[in-house]
């Protein structure tokens, strides 16, 4: 059979490449070109070359903001994983109560980021809150607008509360995908639970953890909205994750290119720690864990 | 290695069982005994797993006791009742490799390594994996995995018993008679309790010593191979053992004769009269086209299966197939059909009756 060779069949990607560059491409060549330039107002801009990545990379306010994103993401991925998987492996397997847990796992879901924010900013607070005024009252000191710990303890539980059942929810679509025939032969086998688990369910849901470390990672590395509307970035600059900072450098300050060059190598962390994840994981997952 | 005995066993996926229809498997009462090698064989939904899935401990009956030598399991959970089973499709522990999935059964019992290396390396030769010991499960052809499955299965060897549901479904023809002999092999060396289930006749009938033929829910019949080709209980087993299965053709019996359509069939004896539906069942083996004798057919196609033809007829409105030797002349004035008397069944509502010396 014969190949018929019509060029004009790139036309029809055109929509998408439009599409793209609108949606992605022109506004990230914007950000590269204010990265590059300074400014004075006016709309006025001089060539500054490398200057504020130079700058950027030697300020220890970027650095301790990655440092503490990165603490962030380590302890709610170190909570949200394990506990959403604890989560799924109890959850009855059908019927009318696990449509009722899955509808009830999913309501944190439906909830907007800054009214997340605002029911914990409320639910904390000592005088109003049912959280802050309970322990108050039980004599332990909690006050998240000026202890750093009881900030970051707010801010973690909160981020546990509104995405652990994302986590739990993909969790358990693996389980349901294991047939029946495996926990039988485990039963066989006389496997005891712990080696069900291990060698059974954790590789079957590999797959789907995979997907939801990979997507709880780079959500929470680019937080903002909820620890914004709780804390403010504070106490002093305890919770100032990297994109509350990036807001208050780009919007607050107006420094438009430290702040481009901060997104730019923000952006660059993100590839980069997701391909390095995706890259060991699916090595993992060739070798057969 | 031990005897099961059912007692009054019976089984009902729903929770309040109502009628006898709701009953995937309906009562029964049998004895396995210690040693033989049984096949369990049905049509698909006929209750074969059910039954299985029971004597393992995979399931709890909703009535009825089971028993292991004499002692009752019903409720006894799956790794006290010491059985190995293998299931229809493969199961494979993903990320072990193939020697740690055939030691799996045995570490968890806590075998020492140098039994479980020694008795991996023999199960290993038996399912000719001996040379994938170290690689690693995943990623293997199916019928790769069912083998290890299978070897799983016969790695223990002090199991009461050794259960298989339908494990040669995923294999390869030209495998599944080379496993199938290993098993028979397996059973004749250790003489475990064998119960494995199909719905391939010709593997039941070469794999058992006792085939168990199950209908709706129900044991129809349990014999040798030979019982139930020559005397099939049901009609279903008449049915459904057999290439083609058996004829059966709505009659009347007055005394040693069966009437079909006024005319008359003779039977080597005599029956009482029958209620019900009331049929006579012939096996095409014993069924003989004939140019003068017997009664009318209208042949309507002759195959030619190699060892023998099959001629399929049309026998007072009924179909009936006729097994001609290869060498037989058929032609086309043949058109009448004879039966072997002795070998004409007779059955009511489905069951043979059995007859009267004449």
């Amino acid at each position: 059979m014969e190949k018929t060779v019509n060029q004009k069949a790139w036309f029809l990607v055109l929509p998408v490449l439009l599409l793209v560059a609108f949606s992605a491409v022109i506004p990230l060549m914007t950000v590269v070109n204010y990265s590059v330039q300074d400014t004075f107002g006016n709309n006025q801009f001089f060539w500054a070359g490398l200057e504020w990545f130079k700058e950027m990379l030697e300020s220890d306010r970027m650095w301790d903001a990655l440092g503490r994103q990165l603490m962030f993401s380590g302890i709610i991925l170190a909570i949200e994983i394990p506990l959403g998987i604890f989560v799924a492996l109890n959850m009855p397997k059908s019927g009318f109560w696990s449509s009722f847990c899955l509808v009830l796992m999913s309501l944190p879901l439906l909830i907007p980021w800054n009214v997340v924010g605002t029911i914990w900013q409320i639910f904390g607070r000592v005088d109003i809150g049912l959280l802050g005024y309970t322990l108050d009252a039980l004599g332990i000191n909690y006050n998240y607008t000026q202890d750093i710990l009881a900030a970051w303890i707010t801010i973690i539980v909160m981020d546990v509360w509104h995405w652990t059942s994302l986590v739990a929810l993909l969790a358990f679509a693996g389980l349901k995908s294991i047939p029946d025939a495996y926990y039988q032969a485990a039963k066989i086998d006389q496997a005891s639970r712990w080696k069900v688990f291990r060698f059974i369910e954790l590789p079957k849901m590999m797959g789907v953890l995979m997907i939801a470390i990979l997507l709880r990672f780079m959500d929470s590395f680019m937080i903002y909205t909820e620890p914004f509307v709780v804390t403010g970035g504070g106490p002093g600059n305890a919770t100032t994750l990297l994109s509350i900072d990036l807001v208050k450098m780009a919007l607050g300050q107006f420094d438009l290119g430290p702040a481009a060059a901060f997104s730019l190598m923000y952006f660059l962390v993100i590839l980069l720690v997701s391909w390095v994840f995706y890259t060991v994981m699916t090595n993992l997952d060739k070798k057969g864990m | 290695m031990a005897k099961i005995t059912l007692d009054n066993l019976a089984h009902s996926y729903l929770p309040n069982p109502a009628s006898e229809d709701d009953f995937a498997l309906k009562e029964l009462n049998h004895d396995w005994d210690d040693g033989a090698a049984y096949a369990l064989l049905g049509s698909s939904g006929c209750g074969k797993s059910t039954l299985l899935n029971i004597i393992s401990g995979l399931l709890h009956p909703s009535q009825g006791r089971i028993l292991f030598d004499g002692k009752d399991v019903t409720h006894a959970p799956t790794a006290a009742r010491n059985i190995a089973q293998v299931f229809q499709f493969p199961v494979v522990y993903d990320t072990m490799t193939v020697h740690d999935n055939l030691a799996f059964p045995l570490r968890n019992r806590g075998r020492d390594e140098a039994y479980v290396a020694e008795r991996v390396q023999e199960i290993a030769r038996m399912i000719g994996m001996e040379d994938m010991l170290k690689k690693k499960a995943r990623g293997l052809t199916a019928d790769a995995k069912q083998k290890i499955s299978l070897g799983r299965g016969m790695v223990r060897k002090d199991v009461n018993a050794l259960l298989f549901d339908e494990p040669l479904t995923v294999i390869d023809p030209h495998m599944k008679w080379e496993l199938r002999t290993q098993l028979k092999k397996l059973h004749h060396d250790f003489g475990h309790t064998m119960i494995y289930v199909t719905h391939d006749q010709t593997e039941a009938l070469t794999f058992a010593d006792k085939v168990v033929v199950m209908y709706d829910g129900r044991v129809v019949q349990i014999g040798t191979p030979e019982e139930l080709f020559e005397r099939p209980e049901h009609t279903f087993v008449g049915y459904f053992i057999g290439s083609p299965g058996m004829n059966v053709i709505p009659a009347r019996i007055d005394g040693n004769k069966a009437y079909v359509n006024g005319s008359y069939v003779q039977l080597a004896q005599g029956y009482k009269p029958l209620d019900g539906k009331v049929e006579i069942g012939v096996r095409p083996e014993f069924a003989r086209l004939s140019q003068s004798e017997g009664l009318p057919v209208k042949v309507r196609r002759i195959e030619d299966v190699g060892r023998h033809k099959i001629v399929r007829a049309e026998f007072f409105g009924t179909d009936i197939n006729i097994i001609a030797g290869e060498d037989d002349h058929v032609s086309a004035d043949m058109n009448r059909v004879t039966f072997d008397a002795a070998h004409v069944n007779v059955y009511a509502n489905d069951w043979r009756v059995p007859g009267e010396a004449a």
